[in-house]
């Protein structure tokens, strides 16, 4: 992308390189993708005298044309007349003026938002994905929801009563509204932070709990820790530790998905720090040569446990990542409901229809701690956190525009948190006294169909656990 | 070893390697012979015929015809979706294959060799061996990783490991070592068949060696249990348990054997996880002495495993300790007189097999 750069600024360049360009009068028949960043002067000026009209109406142009992610970027052409390297790849045009590809832009990939932190639409041509009141209402619900369970999931572990948690604090936005986005036939790997996603698509409270609790209702079976929900019913991939697999599987998922021909894609999410690992690549690669429907969502929230995107990553954040493996990719404000909405709705849209993958940064800040092992005020400010918390918070924010659209008022509130708030002390209370898992679902599950050696080792086991029962725990079930 | 060698160039001289069916059918003798890479190639096949859901995945599987032409002409026959020439990542691809796999459909992994398994283990364990179990049954993981295994010749420290041991070692994963090309068709069909991931170690020398196949063996529906072994040699002085490449190696320490007034049981294990426990357990029993032999580094072994296994059930029938042969424990080198003292040779069976039996070896 040598383009980008300044060059000579005479008008003669300028008509040349336009020229290089389909013009067809009007600017909305503009092609090509360089007014995709009009907030880049930088850009603009070297190439288009600010005098041309079709400048003015970039803002436009940027409406129309954000969905081109098919047509490739027009670059200033600078070659040395019509030769042409043919190489395995693509012909490539020569140049004999050596100019290295500058490590970013002079300007950061902008971040997509819709509304301003007064919950107020931003005034120059908003345009997203208009989102209606039942829908508005369930996103929002859905926010409250997630952030009172994690208060009181949190609270339960500090008392001892879990033995983990990972809350998602300032991120609600950005998987609500992800979820929200797709349907229900879309396959949603996660990352871990993404319960979200989960509860969008019906887990109930007492679900969520019992897995926490890891007890006999536990559709897990007590086999992980909490938090790392899983449920086919839902098309949600149990969570996986190891950070990153789910990318190249994403992308294998969303293969197959494709070999069905399936009206449905996969959607992946990674966090900041989960980029660096070797499967951040492996999968982005492979879903851009395989051609699979896939959304990759990488929720950038600054802090990978106490490790900052500047120690991350010398990128432009991951946005920029995307187009290194030909993929189209958005920066968006993960605080905003209706912006990741409206991103997601689109990358789905883009991901289906053109059968390629698709990458969206999501920008949240982590406001709670990586998780219950961890105390953030060891490496970042109480400001810093503060400031998130309360003026950047992204279920304050959209409660304030789904107010001002007259769907919200302060009964509905008091109403959906105190019934919220009951809700999860009933499940609390009974996930807690049940009884856990029973002893045959230690070997159960193994393989398909239970081996000989374990059917032995449960025999030998309920023996000695009848022989001595003190011994043993009194809350499993030999059943 | 050198004869092998040879076989081996010799295969790969020739410039159009008729597919296994022809082959087949220009035998009209009773005893048909078949390669072990015919047996392979043929097994593939007919799964990816009779289902659907079956497609292959690898480095060169599909235009170079497959690293050692495992998977010859089946890119031809079966299209390029279902022959996926993949980039170099044994954890990308590997990563696509396991989610493909949660998908429903059968994935089977070539790797080059297990070896470079290692770059994408963490997909084999932590993902395919362990989601069953961790989704409480939700996600199956029907998916075959296959590849050669173990020593070659001469191709130093990095290209000569076996992985037996190690992934023989997860819950989760089924593991099968096969020897003949019976072994080789009938485990493949098995593994391919099977739900659960299964790890198909294969052995880059036997790849050219024929083995005689009866015609159950060459129909479609042959299919061998997982997690039985074979008596390869009756005997009732001296049980031999080996595999892979070892079973040749413990067949011939036989012969000498027999030479020598001792009737050596020979047990190609086949399956290394399950392990063929009871019949093992029965062999010993019978013949009171066990030498168990295998080509990896000798510590936390298979050999060691079932020394474990006999020690733990059949002890008051031992007459003898257990007898472990197992291959150097240094990184296998590359010259080939090294390389030779470095992996267990025919005589080195034959002597263990002596000390069983108190004779004296020299």
């Amino acid at each position: 992308m040598a383009s980008w750069g300044r060059r000579s600024s005479g008008m003669v360049h300028h008509i040349k390189a336009l020229s290089k360009v389909e013009l067809r009068g009007k600017a909305g028949e503009m092609k090509g993708g360089w007014w995709r960043y009009p907030l880049q002067p930088g850009v603009a000026s070297a190439l288009v005298p600010r005098s041309w009209p079709c400048v003015n109406t970039m803002a436009s142009l940027f409406l129309v044309q954000r969905f081109k992610s098919s047509l490739p970027q027009k670059q200033v052409e600078d070659d040395d007349g019509d030769q042409d390297l043919d190489f395995p790849g693509g012909k490539v045009a020569y140049t004999s003026e050596m100019k290295f590809i500058s490590g970013s832009y002079d300007k950061r990939i902008p971040c997509y938002r819709v509304l301003g932190d007064d919950g107020e639409l931003i005034k120059d041509g908003s345009d997203f994905e208009k989102v209606n009141k039942e829908l508005a209402v369930k996103m929002y619900s859905d926010m409250v929801c997630l952030q009172i369970m994690d208060t009181f999931m949190y609270e339960a572990q500090r008392q001892g009563r879990i033995s983990f948690y990972m809350t998602s604090f300032g991120e609600e936005a950005a998987t609500i509204s992800s979820a929200a986005a797709l349907t229900k036939d879309d396959i949603i790997l996660p990352q871990y932070r993404e319960p979200g996603a989960l509860l969008w698509r019906g887990f109930t409270l007492q679900e969520f709990v019992n897995q926490c609790f890891g007890n006999k209702d536990d559709g897990g079976k007590g086999r992980q820790m909490p938090v790392h929900y899983g449920s086919s019913k839902h098309n949600f991939v149990t969570v996986s530790s190891p950070i990153a697999t789910q990318l190249p599987q994403a992308a294998g998922m969303a293969y197959s998905l494709k070999m069905d021909k399936k009206d449905a894609c996969v959607v992946a999410f990674i966090g900041d720090g989960g980029t660096s690992e070797g499967d951040f690549h492996a999968g982005l690669n492979f879903a851009a040569v395989m051609e699979a429907p896939v959304i990759f969502v990488c929720r950038n929230n600054g802090w990978a446990i106490s490790t900052p995107t500047s120690d991350q990553f010398r990128s432009d954040g991951v946005v920029v990542k995307g187009q290194a493996y030909g993929i189209p990719s958005i920066r968006v404000d993960g605080t905003d409901a209706l912006a990741v909405y409206s991103a997601i709705r689109a990358a789905r849209s883009m991901a289906i229809n053109e059968q390629r993958p698709v990458l969206v940064e999501s920008l949240a800040y982590r406001v709670g701690h990586h998780s219950t092992s961890d105390d953030s005020t060891k490496y970042r400010s109480l400001n810093e956190i503060e400031h998130w918390k309360t003026d950047r918070d992204p279920v304050n924010k959209f409660r304030k525009w789904v107010e001002l659209n007259g769907w919200w008022s302060e009964r509905d509130e008091a109403d959906l948190r105190s019934s919220i708030k009951k809700q999860l002390l009933k499940a609390i209370q009974v996930a807690e006294g049940m009884e856990k898992p029973p002893l045959t679902e230690l070997f159960t599950d193994v393989y398909d169909l239970p081996p000989s050696n374990l059917i032995e080792q449960e025999k030998l086991l309920r023996q000695i656990v009848n022989k001595y029962p003190r011994d043993f725990p009194s809350d499993v079930s030999l059943h | 070893m050198l004869g092998i060698v040879r076989q081996k160039m010799l295969e790969q001289s020739l410039k159009k390697i008729p597919p296994a069916v022809s082959v087949l059918r220009s035998y009209s003798s009773a005893a048909k012979q078949m390669t072990i890479r015919d047996a392979l190639n043929s097994a593939l096949d007919e799964e990816m015929s009779a289902d659907s859901k079956v497609f292959l995945m690898g480095e060169e599987v599909g235009e170079y015809q497959g690293a050692y032409k495992i998977t010859k002409g089946l890119l031809d026959k079966y299209g390029p979706e279902r022959v996926l020439d993949t980039p170099i990542t044994e954890a990308g691809f590997t990563g696509v294959a396991v989610g493909a796999a949660y998908y429903g459909v059968k994935p089977v992994v070539e790797f080059m060799t297990f070896n470079f398994s290692m770059q994408a283990i963490d997909h084999i364990i932590n993902s395919a061996a362990k989601t069953n179990y961790m989704s409480s049954g939700q996600i199956s993981v029907p998916i075959v990783f296959r590849g050669p295994n173990g020593a070659a010749a001469g191709v130093g420290a990095q290209h000569s490991q076996c992985y037996a041991a190690w992934y023989a070692s997860c819950p989760g994963l089924k593991v099968l070592a096969p020897y003949s090309s019976e072994d080789a068709r009938g485990l493949l069909k098995a593994a391919i068949r099977d739900p659960d991931p299964v790890v198909f170690l294969e052995n880059e020398l036997l790849y050219g060696e024929s083995f005689p196949v009866s015609d159950e063996v060459l129909d479609s529906s042959f299919c061998l249990p997982i997690g039985k072994a074979k008596i390869e040699r009756k005997g009732k002085d001296v049980t031999i348990a080996a595999y892979s490449k070892m079973v040749g190696y413990a067949l011939k320490a036989a012969e000498t054997l027999e030479k020598d007034g001792i009737d050596a049981e020979v047990i190609n294990l086949r399956s290394i996880r399950p392990l063929d426990r009871s019949m093992i357990n029965a062999s010993v029993r019978k013949t009171s002495r066990l030498v168990t032999v295998e080509e990896a580094f000798p510590q936390h072994g298979v050999g060691a495993e079932i020394c474990a296994s006999i020690v733990e059930e059949s002890f008051a029938y031992l007459d003898a300790p257990v007898e472990r042969i197992a291959g150097a424990d240094v990184p296998m080198p590359y010259a080939a007189n090294l390389e030779r003292m470095a992996v267990p040779q025919v005589e080195d069976i034959v002597r263990a097999a002596k000390r069983t039996c108190y004779r004296s070896v020299s």
